[in-house]
């Protein structure tokens, strides 16, 4: 029988394939605001991660968070690194006791946390965090108000995420190399954002694979182009 | 005595800007993070938490960086290390000599360096 942490690992590898596969995507969205490099530094981060975790003896759902942190963190360059990679790190903690509904939504408020601290970024400047910020209340209240399954309840984290990722397009970007750009930000999607987006996508296929439930079908998100 | 970090995205930056501060300077521990691990462009905080723990004579360390992520990864590598370490919100260079001749003064505390450092900035 595969254990908690086996499937946590699957996951980061499912994680990596995912962000391969929009490799190409990520730049392109990178190149229109920042620096063209998200893509090709987080392909690299997490195809690291994926072989660092796949070493790991007996893994548990806190060992493999923590070494993905530590490995995004040396292996993907920019702010994405610390960003990911160090709120992974931190998170962690929340999962010592194992992977369950309660220490699920405590490790992504924590991580939430991390991630705002450490960017200083707030809803609205058109980072990670605003597809971050809804995707962890929507988990939570999922859980706790509604009494949701877990698949249920990823299902309409990944929905609140996407919807916060179609949000970044309207947005000036005040945080980051897109900041720079000013008010012609504005019409670019976030890729911080959408990457955040890949990874929930993933984490609810394979949870839902895991669990021998089918992925549930979640809302494709509009995106307003004001430039359209 | 206080210790220094100096943080570059670039390692032969941070290693000019320690050689500058430790021409003033020469008995303060002045250690240097650079470079993303892979000789390119970038920061990695377990290598600014080992420059900090290097650094560290037991009073504690201050830490310059230059831009970006670097400042990210540098508050990664506080919180992950053990040493008491503080990060000046200066000018590399000038932040850098500022810090390093303030740690020479016997009673000079983290307090005091950092905010010599920051003052560099005018």
């Amino acid at each position: 029988m595969s254990t908690a942490g086996d499937a946590v690992v699957r996951c980061v590898a499912a994680i990596a394939a995912a962000i391969e596969a929009d490799r190409d995507w990520l730049t392109e969205l990178d190149s229109a605001i920042g620096d063209a490099d998200h893509g090709g530094n987080m392909a690299r981060g997490w195809a690291a991660a994926a072989a660092a975790v796949g070493e790991l003896d007996e893994p548990t759902p806190e060992t493999v968070i923590k070494q993905t942190g530590r490995t995004l963190m040396a292996e993907v360059g920019g702010a994405a690194g610390p960003l990911y990679g160090g709120s992974l790190l931190f998170a962690s903690a929340e999962l010592a006791d194992g992977l369950t509904t309660e220490t699920a939504v405590a490790f992504a408020e924590t991580y939430l946390e991390k991630l705002t601290d450490r960017g200083g970024a707030r809803l609205g400047d058109a980072t990670m965090v605003d597809a971050v910020t809804p995707a962890v209340h929507a988990l939570r209240a999922a859980i706790e108000v509604d009494g949701a399954t877990p698949v249920a309840a990823l299902a309409a984290a990944v929905t609140a995420a996407r919807r916060g990722m179609a949000a970044t397009v309207g947005l000036r970007a005040s945080k980051g190399r897109a900041s720079y750009l000013g008010w012609r930000s504005v019409g670019h999607q976030d890729p911080g954002a959408t990457s955040t987006v890949i990874i929930c996508e993933t984490i609810l296929e394979v949870l839902a694979d895991e669990l021998d439930e089918p992925v549930p079908s979640v809302p494709a998100v509009t995106v307003h182009d004001p430039d359209a | 005595m206080i210790g220094i970090v100096i943080v570059s995205h670039s390692a032969t930056a941070a290693r000019g800007v320690a050689e500058i501060a430790a021409e003033r300077a020469p008995d303060v521990p002045i250690a240097t993070a650079g470079g993303d691990g892979h000789g390119g462009i970038g920061t990695v905080p377990d290598e600014i938490a080992a420059a900090i723990a290097s650094a560290d004579a037991g009073d504690g360390v201050v830490i310059l960086t230059d831009l970006g992520s670097a400042v990210m990864n540098a508050e990664v590598a506080v919180e992950l290390g053990e040493a008491t370490a503080v990060i000046a919100d200066a000018p590399l260079v000038e932040g850098a000599v500022a810090a390093a001749v303030t740690a020479t003064d016997p009673g000079a505390d983290l307090a005091r360096v950092r905010e010599e450092a920051e003052r560099a900035g005018g």
